[in-house]
This record gives C-alpha cells, structure tokens and sequence, in this order.
C-alpha cells in the first residue's frame, strides 16, 4: 500500500468508526479488566463471607447470614489489641530501622572508595533470595544445635541467645530478618536518589564552607524526600501484612507472641477452617493499608513537586 | 591543613569499616547457606568453618539417596517441586504480558475517565493483604476445580506479577515521546505497526527486565501456593519449609535446596542489575 492509501484508510478509519477511535483505550484495556473482575469478584464475595458464619466444615454454612458478629468477636477478643500492637510494632521497628542503616549504607557507598565499588552490585543479594528461603537459612543460623549465632555471641564474649524460641527475642529476631533482607532496597533507593542529584547546590555548599550537617539537613534530606517516601511506602505496606517471614521462623509463637493480623487471619480461616473468622482481621488490615497509603502517596507526590523546585 | 586531611582520613577508614560490618551481615547468611549445603550429616553439628566437603546433599535431593528409597526419610521431590515454580512462574508471566503491555500503553497515552483510578486499582493489588483475596478465591477454586492447578496458581500470582508490568512499562511508554507516534500515523502507518514495529522495540530492555523481574517475584512467592496448592503444585518455596520440619531436621539438605532454587534468580538479577531500581520501585524511581 502506498503511503497516501494508507493516510487515506486511517482518515476513513477515523470519519466512519469515531465510536472506534474513542473507545480504543477501553478496547485495548480489555484483556485486563477482564482480569480485575477475576481478581475484584472473590474480594467482594470475601467482604460478604465475613457477614456470614462460613465455617469449611459445616455445610452451606455461607448462607448463614450474622452480620456484624465476626467483627464484634475480633474486637472483643482478648488478644485483639496484642495483635495490633505486634503488626504495628513489626512494621514500624523494621522499617524505621531499614530506612535509617538504608540511608547511612547509601551515603557510605556513595562516594569514591575501592570498598563501596566492590560492594555495590553486591547488595541486591539479600533481597533476591525468596523471603521463606532467606528466613529458613536464618533460623538455621539461630537453631541451637547447628546454628552459627551462638558461637559467634560467644566468641565475642556475649551470651548465647534463644532467638524466636522465647517471646522476649521472637519479634527482634524476625525484625532481624527483615532488615536483613530488606535494608537494601532502602538502600538502592537512596542510592539512585543521591547519584540523580545535581552538582551545582553541593558545590556551592561546599565554597561556602557549609559543614557536613548543614548540608545534609538542608540540602541532602529535602532532596531526597521522594525516595525516602517510596521506601515507606513499599516497606510499611508490606511489613504491616508480612507473613512469609513470621510463618518460616515460628508461625507466630511462640504462644501469639508474633501473632499479627496477617497470621491470626490465616490460623482461624486457613488452618482452623473458620474462614469467616479470620477475614475481619484481613479486612481491617486492608482498610489500615488503604488509608495509609493514600496518605503516603498523595505526600509523596507533593515531596517530588518540591523537590523539582515547583 | 594538616589536620584536616587526616581528619578526613580518619573519616574514609571509619566508613569502609562500617562497609565491611554491613556487608558481612548482609552476606554471611548466603556463605553460610552454601557451607551447611556441602556440609555431611555429622559435620553438621561438629564443625563450623573448616571440614571436608561434599555434594552428598546436593545428589540427594536431585536423584533421591538410598535412605529415601528405603523409606527411612520422607522422599525428596526437588526436581519436581523446581518445576512447578518454573511452570508457575513463566506462565504467570506470560499471561501478564498478554493483558498488561496493552494496559500499560493505554494507561500511558490515552486520557480517559477513571483513568488514575483503574491504574491505581492495578497497584493496590501488590499493597492490599493477601488473604483478603486468597481466602474467598480458596473457596470459589474448589468449585471452579482450580483448587491445587497450575492454571490456578499462575492467575493467582497476577496479584504479583500484573501489577509491577503495568506499572513499570507505563514509565517506559511515558518516556518515549508521542510524536514519534503522530509522526509516524501522519505518515500512513497504521496503529499496529506503530505499536509493534515502532514503540515495542523501544520498550524493549525495560520490558524485558520488568518481566524478569515479575518472574523473581512470582518464584519468591510463598503464601499463594502455600494456600491454593497442594501436593500438585507444590513450589520450591513451600517445599523449604519440610526439610526441617521434619524430626531430624535435615539442615544440609535444606541448604542444598536453597542454593539450588537461589542460583537462577541471581543470576537472573545480575543481568537486569541497570533496570533494577525502576523495577523495584514500580516505575517511581528511574534509576
């Protein structure tokens, strides 16, 4: 086809099937909303179970309609409140702490220095390996028998440990986990925020005999508050919900010690088959994340406005 | 002057120092991971760093041992609990593909009503809990007999892998300037060649590395098989979870496992190092 034909077939195209033209977004959206109605239906129908007595072994047990009950019988419960604290707790301790030594690793890895060239591509290891892996070979690490913890506290002269066994240490050792794993991509973030600064204000800085401090808290932090904020959004989202690395270490006890809503919510509807009686707790965490998020994204996207100088 | 330098001096050292503390936390666990693995059953509780090594482990849970065979320890289905997360895995990818390049494109140049709102709902699908899906869809797949199917598995790991696609190929698509498209629809081409001849061999690194990327999210995945699947699809990951559950808690071959299901995706990770950061920031951050 010559070039004027097919100008001519787009232009007829476009005189004959307006209607095609406009509803070409929608069209070439299809296969995924299509997809999002498999994903949406079995969260309603789960905001319906959880109005229900669904329990897996009585039958037709989804019908039985009871209203709030599963709600008042989570709130009510004794350990309601200790489940709040530990899947609060665990986020904010491990993305506190993953931010901070993040953004002190970056910082050092930032500048001209043999060890940080040879380091860098090397951090990317921790948070490849599968959470459930990663936690399995830390347990083993923590395991009294075989485990390596221990010798080395020992060796430098402090006691041995019991780790997750006990439920004074259980929520700093999977904290522990966490940070190990997920210390680098705070990291990485950083690191890709410090490298997309420009020269110009740090150099300037530098001729006016700014110090370390005032630079970084007036210069270095602001800057880089979009990046700080995509790693409290990934990493406060996901660590409200983390499972993967609780269930590997101890499956949330020892007793309910690290019982958060994401474990308690498993345990009843999974592994007690009262599957009504965990959604409320998935519920709740999922209107927590929501809130949460929208406020973080929305501050996020008034950091990067700022940052770009508007 | 003088004091100065050596201050500054002073400053580097302290800072590779803490470089060396970091990174022997941030490794030790994989060195020691490899160690246990070539590590023989009394070793495992005799020595800590020098001993004679030996790929027992690593023969056992690939070719099954004589023990297994006699039925003294559970049989070891590696082999097969490898290839269902690479099944799983790839397929999960593929369909991502298919429905999230279209999506991320019509997401990036079309203005539309609700728009924002259909992108973020993409999105929430990686922040939202889990289980607020899985445990209704647990329900509605034993009546579908989706219950422990790799078909099953694969549209449920959509939660992981459609969402990352979309959302880092619609930056792709963003950075690439529209009137390279008008210019070449003025010229006569239809919306299809564009598409395919024009924009996706732009596209086509980042691509490549969001999808790699999903697939390393897929195959880490825990929770979806764990719940969805039984026997049938049993991933590497669920199966970690046996080697020491089990009483006599086969730490060395647990290890063996690891490195072995570890391997590819670090090596997949290496490969897609310069697109990692947008990746793993869902396009926020371009790296």
């Amino acid at each position: 086809m010559s070039k004027q034909a097919l100008r001519a077939s787009a232009q007829r195209e476009e005189m004959h099937f307006p209607w095609l033209v406009r509803a070409r977004p929608y069209l070439i959206l299809l296969p995924a909303l299509l997809l999002l109605i498999g994903i949406l239906y079995p969260f309603l129908l789960g905001v319906y179970y959880s109005f229900t007595a669904f329990n897996f072994k009585v039958p037709d047990s989804q019908f039985n309609f009871v209203g709030l009950r599963n709600y008042a019988r989570m709130v009510t419960d004794g350990d309601f409140l200790y489940s709040t604290y530990i899947t609060l707790a665990y986020a904010v301790v491990s993305t506190a702490i993953e931010l901070g030594l993040g953004l002190l690793v970056a910082m050092l890895l930032n500048r001209e220095s043999r060890i940080a060239k040879i380091f860098t591509p090397l951090l990317i290891f921790p948070m490849i390996i599968a959470p459930v892996i990663g936690t399995l070979v830390w347990k083993m690490m923590m395991q009294p028998s075989v485990g390596i913890l221990n010798p080395i506290l020992n060796r430098v002269g402090l006691p041995s440990l019991e780790w997750a066994a006990v439920p004074e240490t259980a929520l700093f050792s999977v904290a522990l986990v966490d940070i190990w794993m997920f210390t680098p991509f705070a990291a990485l973030m950083i690191l890709a925020g410090l490298r997309s600064f420009p020269n110009a204000p740090f150099e300037a800085a530098r001729v006016d005999g700014a110090s370390f401090w005032f630079t970084f808290r007036n210069l270095t932090l602001p800057m880089l508050s979009p990046f700080i904020l995509i790693i409290v959004v990934f990493r406060f989202m996901d660590s409200l919900k983390m499972f993967d690395i609780i269930f590997a270490m101890t499956e949330g006890g020892p007793g309910n010690t690290l019982m958060t809503y994401q474990l308690t919510a498993y345990r009843t509807s999974i592994q007690f088959q009262r599957l009504a009686g965990g959604l409320p707790y998935a519920i709740l965490l999922y209107i927590m994340i929501y809130l949460v998020s929208m406020y973080l994204i929305k501050a996020w996207g008034r950091a990067q406005r700022r940052a770009a100088g508007y | 002057m003088q004091t100065e330098k050596a201050q500054g001096r002073l400053a580097a050292v302290l800072s590779d120092a803490f470089l060396i503390l970091y990174f022997l936390f941030a490794l030790f666990p994989l060195v020691w991971m490899v160690l246990v693995s070539l590590k023989s059953g009394p070793e495992l509780f005799t020595t800590q760093f020098v001993f004679t090594p030996t790929i027992d482990n690593y023969l056992a849970i690939l070719f099954g041992d004589a023990r297994a065979a006699a039925g003294v320890v559970a049989k070891q289905e590696f082999p097969r609990n490898f290839m269902n997360s690479l099944i799983t895995s790839s397929g999960a990818v593929l369909i991502s593909l298919l429905v999230g390049v279209p999506a991320a494109y019509a997401l990036a140049r079309y203005k539309f009503r609700g728009k924002e709102d259909l992108a973020f709902t993409f999105l929430s699908f990686r922040f939202a809990p889990e289980l607020v899906v899985i445990i209704p869809l647990s329900v509605v797949y034993r009546q579908l007999g989706l219950y422990d199917t790799h078909l099953g598995i694969m549209w449920v790991y959509q939660l992981v892998t459609l969402p990352l696609l979309i959302w880092v190929l619609r930056s792709y698509f963003e950075d690439i300037s529209p009137d390279i498209e008008q210019a070449a629809m003025i010229d006569g081409y239809s919306w299809w060649h564009v598409f395919f001849r024009i924009l996706m061999p732009l596209v086509r690194p980042g691509l490549a590395a969001a999808a790699l990327l999903a697939f390393i999210f897929a195959w880490n995945n825990f929770m979806f098989p764990l719940v969805l699947g039984g026997s049938n699809v049993q991933t590497v990951t669920v199966a970690s979870l046996g080697y020491i559950s089990s009483a006599q808690g086969f730490f060395n071959r647990m290890a063996a496992a690891s490195v072995l299901a570890t391997l590819p995706q670090i090596l997949l990770a290496l490969s897609i190092q310069r697109y990692l950061i947008r990746g793993l920031s869902f396009g926020a951050v371009k790296g």
